[in-house]
């Protein structure tokens, strides 16, 4: 047995697995409708959607194009505020990291004077590391040594010194990569016993479209918006209790600071959450790609390893942990790039090995997206030629999104029929938008989600792009849009004045 | 979690590393450093970047370089013209995102099937586990030079009977790791076996640019489909998929992780979920899609020496080769004696990899087993890239080895 090819192996132990298997008539016959269907299609495939590039966005790109070949409109531009691509709203990139990038891409540039030393080294130093020493080179599948040691410093400097082991970190193409394989190892099971995942209601689509994908259970808990979007343990557990009835679940994905809403978790939540993922036994996912996002006086972000940690042995060796963070928001805003990590706590290890097999499978994480983590987690040091510039450059992002995150409010909430809660964090707002009657019937005519015929309207009337509440999820009955507030300060500064203008129009058109 | 844990992955690669780090603390062996030759990752084997990429991926990271007369007039344009692009449009890690339109629950009757070929790149048979389908195994012919015969694409289908719904047919051409070239006609026979049993053609054309056998030529799926005309060219589905990591003789950019796929004939209803797919991962690496488009557009690549191995190879006893028509590998076949293959059972190993094994202990050149790609019961292969800049060092190493292991084995 053991020299047949493995394939033959699992052909065999397929045939011995038959039970109620239909006969297939179809290789024998000439059918000629086509062979992917809607029906013969993968049926979670159907279920899956990712607003913040759904139809709303289509029907822009569309706009756009007619635009482009002259078709007049009440608008010279749409404006594109529904994706949190930071350089596509005209942030500049972060100089240092394009420099190392750049001699990383084309090292002759190495001998090019006018490259700072410590941008030298950092490229030399990640080369070296690289295969043929190149950036071209497949990396090994965990992710270029080095770099995994470098997060692991940074997390331990980020975290007060509680120490962070580079065999825990994996680099991942953006966070999304890392957190459906997470989420590909735990969802498993039959009917009731079909794993369950609890998720923030809103929520930032990739986990609604992975989980219909994996055709795990959408476990949904509600962010109390009338307490800026906090989280409440009471919440957790009727959701948890309700869920037990029809699935098994088992694990909790939280999003801090919050995507879409902003809110920055206290440290006390923090710590009630990791208290009720202990009692409930529950596998903690903690995204925190917006952890340089923090705006609001009285908010800090702290990060899930360091409190669990914190909270004393009990915890930090049994609550089982991924952690998740990125390239593509913070100051740097490199979404293009694709670079990320997650770092895992208290992960069996035999799963650790099958984790390692699973990313093999993709080979490995974009190397410029690697390279380019290196240098978020181990940026300019005071001592270094490059410091004074990058530091101002980062300040200089982080302080323009703190104010437009205190315009955006102070604006809408000026607004009759929108109002807005703080904006702790990350890089969107969450108005809640009170609709006419007429305007949700109308909606419902056209069959379209109220807030979604919103959005069109707006797109329509005024070429600007949000997305409509529906697509992170809301509470029955509320209605909602996501806005970024990249564009320079200027320009949302008119795209907020044309939310009111339309704001205004649309509730007289619908009263 | 699904069923992959009966796969064996990764414990040469782990002995490679190993043997790599003890070179780099100084340990005294019989080599002073690992030809590493298991990937297609010719960077990792020494090859030099193709200038012209890399320029102009560096300017496109970093603009002021635009106005840096150290770079040649053509670079300087090239990257203004990729930074005016809208690079829109994701294209997606193909192979994997185009296989997940058919996974269907495990406990779905019948299970979704998809004939791969014997021997086949061992990521294609994990993604298709990993999606809970059925990889249903058609044996290329090794004595024909790993011809495709439709009979043995027939036998494949009817062994898929009762088992599962064979719903796609996987191809490699040019191979992977047997590195074959179909020809137009043997392309032909596959689309009218595909139409005639409403089969998904999946085709994987990556190492499209590397060709270089006498009287061997590439010709895509898409062209031929379209050539044969209808019932063909309006109705057989295909998917073709194509990477930045193979192409370009000279060039590899395998870190930068791009691709495409091209779909022809697909229910539009259908792609509007293919969008909606794409579109949840983000996007493809914006230096990827860069250096796809210098890849559509490349200036001249060089041309790849390749009979050197295949002379050297056919000399050894118990080697034997087919020619090598393209793609990046060769996948020559070990005529193992019994007193080797029953040393490899005492130590619970396949055959080939305690070849494999020995062969990096002693010669310290990393090597894939053929078991890990799928080959005809009771034959042995090993699989390596054919990197151009250390050829002479790495048969230099296996002859030497070869002749030692036979020796002792005889």
């Amino acid at each position: 047995m053991k020299s047949m090819s493995k394939i033959t192996l699992q052909l065999q132990r397929c045939a011995r697995d038959i039970t109620n298997m239909s006969q297939q008539a179809v290789n024998g016959v000439s059918h000629r409708g086509r062979v992917l269907t809607l029906d013969s299609m993968n049926p979670n495939v159907k279920r899956v959607e990712y607003a913040v590039r759904g139809p709303i966005v289509q029907r822009a790109v569309q706009l756009e194009k007619e635009l482009k070949e002259g078709v007049k409109k009440p608008f010279t531009e749409v404006i594109k505020a529904n994706i949190g691509d930071a350089h596509a709203m005209g942030q500049k990139p972060i100089t240092f990291f394009r420099q190392v990038l750049a001699l990383c891409s084309y090292p002759a540039l190495l001998e090019d004077s006018k490259f700072p030393e410590d941008a030298k080294q950092r490229a030399r130093r990640i080369l070296e590391a690289c295969g043929g020493h190149s950036i071209g080179a497949y990396s090994a599948s965990q992710g270029i040594e080095c770099i995994r040691q470098d997060v692991a410093h940074y997390i331990e400097k980020r975290d007060g010194g509680i120490p962070s082991n580079p065999d825990n970190i994996y680099l991942s193409t953006g966070a999304s990569d890392a957190i459906v394989t997470i989420l590909k190892l735990l969802v498993c099971g039959e009917g009731r016993d079909r794993t369950g995942v609890m998720i923030s209601i809103p929520q930032y689509p990739l986990y609604s479209a992975a989980l219909a994908d994996l055709g795990a259970v959408q476990i949904n808990y509600y962010l109390d918006e009338d307490n800026c979007w906090s989280l409440n343990i009471t919440e957790l557990r009727r959701a948890l209790s309700a869920a037990r009835e029809h699935c098994n679940p088992r694990v909790l994905c939280i999003i801090n600071p919050g995507n879409p809403t902003g809110q920055v978790q206290s440290r006390q939540c923090i710590e009630d959450v990791i208290r009720f993922a202990k009692e409930e036994h529950l596998f903690l996912m903690a995204d925190e790609v917006y952890q340089d996002n923090v705006y609001a006086e009285g908010c800090q972000f702290h990060s899930f390893k360091k409190v669990l940690f914190e909270m004393g042995p009990e915890y930090s060796n049994t609550v089982e942990m991924a952690s998740f963070h990125s390239t593509s928001k913070c100051y740097m805003g490199e979404c293009g790039f694709r670079g990320g990590y997650m770092e895992v706590i208290n992960l069996d290890p035999e799963v650790k090995a099958q984790l390692i097999k699973l990313v093999s499978v993709r080979l490995c994480p974009p190397v410029p997206g690697q390279a380019l983590l290196d240098l978020v987690v181990n940026p300019p040091q005071p001592d270094e030629p490059s410091y004074a510039t990058f530091m101002k450059e980062r300040t200089a992002v982080l302080s323009a999104l703190a104010e437009k995150a205190r315009l955006t409010e102070q604006i809408f909430n000026t607004v009759p029929g929108i109002t807005c809660n703080p904006v702790q964090g990350a890089m969107y707002t969450f108005p809640r938008v009170t609709l006419p009657q007429k305007a949700i019937d109308k909606a419902k005519e056209l069959g379209l989600v109220p807030d979604m015929f919103y959005c069109m309207r707006l797109l329509d009337e005024e070429g600007i792009c949000l997305v409509p509440g529906s697509g992170f999820g809301q509470r029955e009955g509320t209605y909602h849009f996501r806005m970024t507030i990249l564009p320079p300060t200027e320009k949302l500064k008119v795209v907020l004045q044309k939310i009111q203008e339309f704001q205004l129009r649309f509730t007289q058109e619908f009263s | 979690m699904w069923n992959m844990t009966q796969l064996e992955y990764g414990t040469l690669a782990r002995r490679a590393n190993q043997i790599k780090d003890e070179l780099r603390q100084g340990v005294r062996r019989p080599y002073k450093e690992v030809i590493d030759v298991f990937q297609g990752d010719l960077h990792k084997a020494g090859m030099k970047p193709l200038t012209f990429v890399r320029q102009v991926l560096a300017a496109c990271v970093y603009p002021p370089l635009i106005n840096s007369s150290n770079l040649p007039l053509d670079v300087r344009q090239r990257t203004q013209e990729e930074l005016r692009r809208c690079v829109g449009g994701s294209v997606g890690e193909g192979n994997v995102c185009g296989l997940m339109m058919w996974k269907k629950h495990e406990n779905a009757s019948p299970r979704t099937g998809v004939l791969i070929p014997v021997p086949c790149h061992n990521k294609t048979v994990l993604s298709i586990m990993q999606l809970g389908a059925v990889a249903v195994p058609y044996y290329l012919s090794e004595e024909q030079g790993w011809a495709l015969q439709v009979e043995e694409l027939q036998r494949a289908l009817e062994s898929a009977k009762g088992v599962c719904n064979p719903v796609a047919l996987y191809i490699i051409n040019p191979g992977n790791p047997a590195g074959y070239v179909q020809s137009q006609k043997s392309v032909q026979e596959v689309i009218r076996f595909a139409w005639e049993k409403r089969l998904f053609l999946l085709v994987d054309e990556v190492y499209q640019d590397c060709v270089y056998g006498e009287n061997c030529e590439f010709v895509s799926y898409k062209r031929t489909l379209s050539e044969m005309g209808p019932p063909f060219s309006g109705t057989v589905e295909l998917a073709s998929f194509h990477s930045v990591s193979k192409s370009f003789s000279g060039e590899y950019v395998c870190g930068l992780r791009a691709g495409y796929v091209e779909l022809v004939n697909l229910d539009p209803a259908v792609m509007k979920y293919i969008h909606t797919l794409f579109s949840k991962d983000s996007c493809e690496t914006v230096l990827g899609q860069i250096a796809l488009d210098l890849m559509m557009d490349p200036p001249k690549p060089g041309d790849p020496s390749y009979l050197l191995y295949k002379q050297v190879v056919n000399s050894l006893p118990g080697f034997s080769c087919s020619p090598i028509e393209g793609g990046l590998f060769a996948f020559p076949r070990l005529h193992l004696t019994p007193k080797a293959i029953q040393k490899a059972k005492e130590l619970g190993l396949q055959p080939d990899t305690f070849y494999c094994t020995r062969l990096l202990e002693e010669g310290g050149v990393f090597t894939g087993p053929g078991w890990e790609y799928g080959q005809k019961e009771g034959t042995y292969h090993i699989r390596y890239n054919t990197s151009r800049d250390v050829m002479e060092e790495l048969l230099r190493r296996l002859s030497s080895f070869h002749m030692t292991f036979m020796k002792d084995f005889s």
